[in-house]
């Protein structure tokens, strides 16, 4: 196993992401935070500044929320214990249905296929209102499954 | 602001661009052309951007914010009065890994420009513009009163 494989081993023995979000550099600028609600993993992208990317209206960066997308789809899937790996991004579609305002958001992950070599995850983030999200994502995955 | 002027010059485009957007600042990302709904814009290698820190390859995430961004800046050039825009949709084919150290590029072109949508696609790459690292298509959609002057 690799050094990060067994990262992703121990947070999942511990059910504890934390270390392994903050173990990426990207993720420490973003400020993304794990936390498990109801026995779901949720993703948390505090308000920053720093983050926004039109500062008329104001709206966060559609960029930062799609990256912040494709990552919670990424450790949903580690999450699970649908891979150990990180999964490589082939493709990722996203949604833009609602600007998102400059407070916190959130984001969650459901795997609609998993296969022996890819997997996709659906994507949704949003900031006071689950029901009525900000983006939602599709993303298409190469994966290396857990049991091998 | 001169009025004979109908579109934002390239200078103009760019400058507005760098210096409104307050991600694009701290990410540092820097327009190099943008004109006639062309856009080429840079992103130079940073360490807290890192998404692999095996490797050191940037997050991909960070190569959707600037897909994302020179597309905005393609459209915005596009366009013959200048309006708001939002980003409807944007889709990114992952072609091959980024190399890690190395500054990262992506030019894009708003082809169709219709009365309310705008259609763009766009490529990031690193040393080698024929071999890009990712492909994308998105659309976007104008928000101004006036919406609807379609360019020929």
């Amino acid at each position: 196993m690799t050094a990060f494989a067994e990262l992703v081993a121990e947070a999942r023995s511990r059910n504890d992401f934390s270390g392994l979000v903050d173990a990426i550099p990207y993720h420490r600028y973003l400020g993304i935070k794990l936390i498990e609600l109801d026995g779901e993993m949720i993703a948390t992208l505090p308000s920053n500044e720093k983050l926004i990317g039109n500062p008329m209206l104001p709206a966060i960066h559609g960029g930062v929320i799609g990256a912040f997308l494709e990552t919670t789809a990424i450790f949903h899937l580690l999450s699970a214990g649908q891979t150990l790996h990180v999964p490589k991004t082939i493709t990722i579609t996203i949604d833009y249905r609602r600007s998102a305002g400059p407070v916190d958001t959130f984001a969650k992950g459901i795997t609609t296929k998993l296969g022996s070599r890819v997997a996709i995850v659906r994507a949704e983030a949003w900031q006071d209102d689950p029901a009525r999200p900000v983006a939602t994502a599709n993303v298409n995955f190469l994966i290396e499954p857990a049991g091998r | 602001m001169a009025d004979r002027v109908s579109k934002p010059s390239d200078s103009l485009a760019r400058r507005a661009f760098a210096g409104a957007i307050p991600h694009n600042l701290d990410l540092g990302i820097e327009p190099l052309e943008a004109q006639d709904g062309h856009a080429l814009a840079k992103l130079a290698y940073d360490a807290r951007l890192v998404g692999d820190p095996e490797t050191g390859v940037i997050h991909g995430g960070v190569v959707t914010t600037l897909i994302d961004t020179v597309c905005g800046l393609a459209v915005m050039t596009a366009l013959d009065t200048p309006q708001p825009i939002v980003t409807l949709d944007l889709r990114i084919d992952y072609l091959k890994p980024a190399k890690p150290k190395e500054d990262l590029l992506a030019r894009a072109h708003a082809y169709k420009v219709t009365r309310q949508v705008v259609f763009v696609r766009a490529a990031a790459y690193q040393s080698d513009e024929e071999r890009p690292i990712a492909n994308a298509v998105g659309t976007f959609m104008l928000l101004g009163k006036r919406a609807g002057k379609a360019r020929k």
